[in-house]
């Protein structure tokens, strides 16, 4: 008997059953989210996307925090998997829709004008390949010669897929590894057989984790999940033979996880910020009563070595962009102290970019948390050993994720790996420097506290505005900051990064990535602009920012720098464009702000207004604007 | 368990697969009876069935479940 790989992380739902019912008398968006938000097998994910779709068959615009448009191409049959993807999204808020390609005709699907595939007008583009498809022809009995061949033919099929799709729907394009299901023929040294199923899987394997990078593909690891659940648990030869399902039915919850997690990462809907409880969390005992000395952590006990696994974790998230806080019931003095003085201590209290150290409830520190690091309550995941916070935060928090880590700490690395709440497709320079720019982001915000005036602020900062046309160098963090950012920009247009590359040698084309620098440090890239020249009116197609540098000139900054650039191209006027989204109502007034008069919607309902440069003068603001 | 508590938790299974809370798993029910219970459906029966029961059909039981009182004989059996 295989088990199946539960979502353990999601708490039970004892009253599910009774919700789904309340959910199909009177179904709201909040109640399919909170159904979605639990520990489901595959009937009730299926049940709860049947309920769902009967009652939401368009996005919700109001509530949903997105939508998108999943297609699957592959090899066998995908139907059962679909509510797994559905209910995954639906989990995070999203409205997700699936256009599943008919049984293998993945290549006519891409290819065909009338396939469905371009009225279906994907976000993003699955390829789901089973091991018997990619491994036609392959048997014991072949050269290695014949075998690299076919090696090239396979590998050079699915580059081209990639290609079309990327050339004919310009969106997101994804791959699933493939699941090693064969049989080995020589056992550990499998790979010494050139002709072995098996050996021409995990090659595959290596050559799609190698090649995806460069060619813009982000990879669905279905691998290494499955070797960490047991094959079993994904896959069921009775079922292969009976109904050519690769991936058991059994799985497609957490199959849509897997999934879903790398299309959130995408979209930059992935948490960024793990709060951690204190006492029992990440070291054994209760500080305030057992002092500094008494607690466990480290060399020397079995769970005081698991106690420093957690905070080793903690520690090497931060170093790859997850910003860390604590929130603990606990006497200040006592948490720093032993911050400060245990010498077994993994995490220092600089690690940390925000202490909610003190005895109120949790949820009103959660808050304090996302407001202090001026991000929103859904980036936050809160690790606690104590299940009745956890239930708290819950019912006062539903936004915040809470795993279930059960009281074993040796389990909690594995339990928040497990749950893919960072799941991210690649680090940058930022990533890597994310805890220091927070923490400067709090330095700034201190000293604005003990400066007497705005002014006096701002230009105590020193700011320095360093500003590049896209490059290279920066590829990278601007199709990330693109494709992520949903409070401050204007249009919320996305491009991959082949589409940003080909902005670089466009002359027509202005890009500008914008970095900014104050005595409390760089913060790294903060702003990107694409404008395009159309006759004499340069179009800012357009205008992202970080929240972090809200309130900093920084908008007024920028614009000085559109201007100026425009000017050098030739241009006698820019034209601004706000596209209302869900999340971006904080810059409905951005133009008229700076000074841009509205000239009315276009046929889409996108705002468009004009700010003449003849008589252009630059805007006040304490930044000093730098090329470099 | 006995033949009752397996034949509770078919219905159980039954009414969450199909979204409907009239259904009763009886031994003559069939999936010609049920609106909506395919092939890929029977398959999604037998494998609710198996992580509900802490079972594992074999292929040979499975190519014989002909009616839902052959699904529950075959679970009895098992579990004794």
């Amino acid at each position: 008997m295989s088990i199946a790989p539960a979502l353990y992380w999601l708490p039970e739902n004892p009253g599910w059953r009774s919700a789904a019912q309340d959910f199909r008398k009177s179904p709201t968006w909040a109640a399919a989210v909170a159904l979605a938000d639990a520990r489901l097998d595959f009937v009730r994910t299926d049940m709860l996307d049947g309920l769902v779709r009967d009652a939401f068959q368009d996005a919700p615009q109001a509530e949903a925090a997105a939508s998108v448009r999943l297609a699957v191409l592959g090899s066998s049959t995908l139907t059962h998997l679909m509510a797994g993807i559905r209910v995954a999204a639906l989990r995070r808020g999203v409205h997700l829709t699936t256009y599943e390609g008919d049984y293998g005709q993945y290549r006519q699907a891409l290819n065909d004008a009338d396939s469905g595939l371009g009225a279906f007008n994907p976000t993003a583009i699955l390829f789901a390949f089973d091991p018997w498809h990619v491994t036609a022809g392959i048997h014991p009995g072949l050269t290695t010669k014949d075998v690299d061949l076919l090696f090239d033919s396979v590998t050079e099929t699915i580059a081209a897929c990639w290609r079309t799709a990327r050339e004919n729907f310009g969106c997101a394009i994804l791959q699933q590894t493939i699941l090693p299901t064969f049989a080995p023929l020589l056992g550990s040294n499998e790979q010494r057989l050139a002709g072995s199923r098996a050996g021409f899987v995990r090659r595959l394997n290596a050559w799609l984790s190698a090649q995806s990078r460069a060619q813009g593909v982000e990879l669905v690891a279905l691998d290494e999940r499955a070797a960490a659940d047991g094959l079993d648990a994904w896959h069921d030869p009775a079922l292969w033979y009976r109904s050519k399902q690769e991936i058991s039915p059994a799985a497609a919850p957490i199959y849509g996880e897997l999934v879903v997690r790398v299309l959130a990462a995408l979209q930059g809907r992935s948490r960024k910020c793990l709060v951690l409880d204190l006492d029992n969390t990440i070291w054994g005992g209760v500080v305030g009563d057992d002092g500094v000395d008494g607690l466990v952590l480290g060399q020397g006990s079995a769970l005081g070595e698991a106690f420093t696994a957690v905070q080793t974790y903690a520690r090497d998230l931060a170093a790859r962009g997850v910003v860390l806080a604590v929130c603990s019931k606990n006497d200040e003095a006592n948490a720093f102290e032993a911050f400060d003085r245990h010498p077994e201590m993994v995490l220092r209290r600089g690690d940390i970019a925000c202490f909610a150290v003190n005895w109120s409830d949790k949820a009103a520190n959660l808050r304090a948390v996302a407001g202090e690091l001026n991000i929103g309550l859904d980036s936050l995941v809160f690790l606690d050993d104590n299940p009745a916070e956890r239930d708290l935060v819950r019912r006062e928090l539903p936004m915040v994720a809470v795993p279930e880590i059960g009281d074993d700490p040796a389990l909690y690395p594995r339990t928040i790996a497990d749950a893919g709440y960072f799941e991210s497709t690649g680090v940058t320079d930022d990533d890597r420097e994310r805890t220091r720019q927070y923490r400067g982001n709090r330095q700034r915000d201190a000293a604005r506290e003990t400066a007497t005036d705005m002014p006096s602020y701002l230009k105590g900062l020193e700011m320095r505005m360093l500003w590049r046309p896209f490059d290279r160098v920066g590829l990278a963090r601007i199709v990330q900051l693109i494709n992520k950012t949903n409070q401050f920009n204007l249009t919320t247009r996305r491009y991959t990064e082949k589409q940003v590359s080909d902005l670089m040698t466009d002359p027509r084309a202005l890009t500008l990535q914008i970095r900014l620098i104050d005595t409390f440090g760089d913060n790294g890239i903060v702003a990107i602009v694409i404008g395009r020249l159309v006759g004499n009116t340069l179009e800012i197609d357009t205008w992202l920012m970080s929240c972090r540098v809200l309130g900093r000139q920084v908008e007024a900054a920028t614009l000085n720098l559109i201007a100026e650039q425009a000017l050098k191209m030739g241009a006698a006027r820019l034209m601004g464009e706000y596209r209302p989204s869900a999340k971006n109502g904080m810059v409905r007034d951005h133009y008229r702000k700076l000074g841009f008069a509205d000239i009315g919607a276009d046929s889409a309902g996108h705002a468009k207004s004009m700010r003449d440069l003849s008589d252009f003068a630059p805007l006040e603001s304490f930044i000093a604007i730098e090329e470099g | 368990m006995t033949e009752a508590e397996i034949y509770a938790g078919l219905t159980e299974l039954l009414r969450d697969l199909f979204l409907r809370d009239d259904l009763v798993a009886t031994p003559t029910l069939t999936a010609p009876d049920v609106p909506g219970w395919d092939s890929l459906k029977q398959i999604n029966v037998i494998i609710a069935a198996e992580q509900r029961f802490g079972v594992k059909f074999s292929s040979r039981e499975i190519e014989s479940f002909e009616d839902v009182g052959s699904l529950a004989r075959t679970i009895l059996d098992r579990l004794g």
